[in-house]
């Protein structure tokens, strides 16, 4: 249960942070991702943000050798930099391209009603299930890698 | 307040999160792993955590987002949102995370691989803006 109550509790700073930050206006994210338009910069000062925040933080969290409601830290155990990341990687910025939505923004903005996220999130999900499942037609390892 | 500090003081609250998520659950906070995983089979106590956090977080957000009054609207049309959620999803699911996964909390435990993909998806979202709005006449979004 204390483990359920955290996650509810972390999610909904995660959404708020989100919000405040402007990350959902896929205009906003566009804006930062068109180098040769008019630039928007704000984008590099959520990131700057977050990873000066987890960059100090998560040294002492780690220190700590466990988690205080898990007896484990659940990391993707992967090391090797293969052409699955590259791909991956590389895919789904394109498609962020198009569109100005990553997974986490698109589900505040469905959550909000914005039509455009809710043609976006199915098609997500879509993307997504259609990768496992050749994944695990392909290699009979589900989820290896995955647990980002 | 000035877009730049919002900004900030937003991904200072997303840094919070994913150091509360990871101190006490010992999660990764990204988005993509987090919500894909609800594709697959696993116990009721994985599935559980998971819906908590997505939930906190579309409640929250979603509410967060009329209070300030922000747009969460694409300036795309709907036929290539359709073609961008299926390779974000895709993408995203075979690369092992997005920019919550690798981005945020990748870097911030300094892995290499974390730091390449978010090297790369950058690089090919501005490079898929700079197609769209500099080089297609009329854009196709």
């Amino acid at each position: 249960m204390k483990r359920i109550l955290a996650a509810g509790f972390a999610g909904a700073v995660f959404g708020i942070g989100l919000a405040i930050s402007g990350m959902t206006d896929p205009n906003v994210v566009l804006g930062f991702l068109d180098v040769a338009g008019a630039w928007d910069p704000s984008l590099a000062f959520v990131m700057l943000g977050a990873v000066a925040t987890t960059t100090l933080l998560f040294r002492l969290v780690l220190r700590r050798g466990r988690p205080v409601f898990d007896p484990d830290f659940h990391f993707s155990m992967s090391r090797a930099l293969d052409r699955r990341l590259v791909v991956g990687a590389g895919a789904f910025g394109v498609g962020w391209g198009l569109s100005g939505y990553c997974p986490g923004p698109v589900l505040v903005g469905a959550a909000a009603g914005a039509w455009t996220a809710l043609v976006f999130v199915p098609a997500m999900l879509a993307g997504a299930w259609l990768q496992r499942r050749m994944t695990r037609v392909a290699s009979m390892t589900p989820g290896r890698g995955q647990t980002e | 307040m000035h877009p730049w500090l919002s900004a900030l003081l937003g991904g200072v609250l997303i840094g919070v999160s994913a150091t509360l998520l990871l101190w006490l659950n010992g999660r990764i906070a990204g988005i993509s792993g987090i919500a894909f995983g609800l594709l697959q089979r696993s116990g009721m106590g994985e599935w559980a955590w998971r819906i908590a956090f997505l939930g906190g977080l579309m409640i929250a957000g979603g509410i967060a987002l009329h209070v300030i009054g922000q747009s969460a609207l694409s300036p795309a049309r709907w036929p290539v949102l359709v073609v961008a959620g299926l390779i974000v999803g895709y993408g995203t699911s075979l690369g092992g995370g997005c920019t919550s996964g690798h981005g945020v909390c990748g870097i911030g435990r300094l892995s290499k691989r974390s730091i390449v993909a978010t090297i790369v998806f950058v690089a090919t979202a501005m490079a898929t803006v700079y197609v769209v709005r500099h080089v297609v006449p009329g854009g196709v979004a």
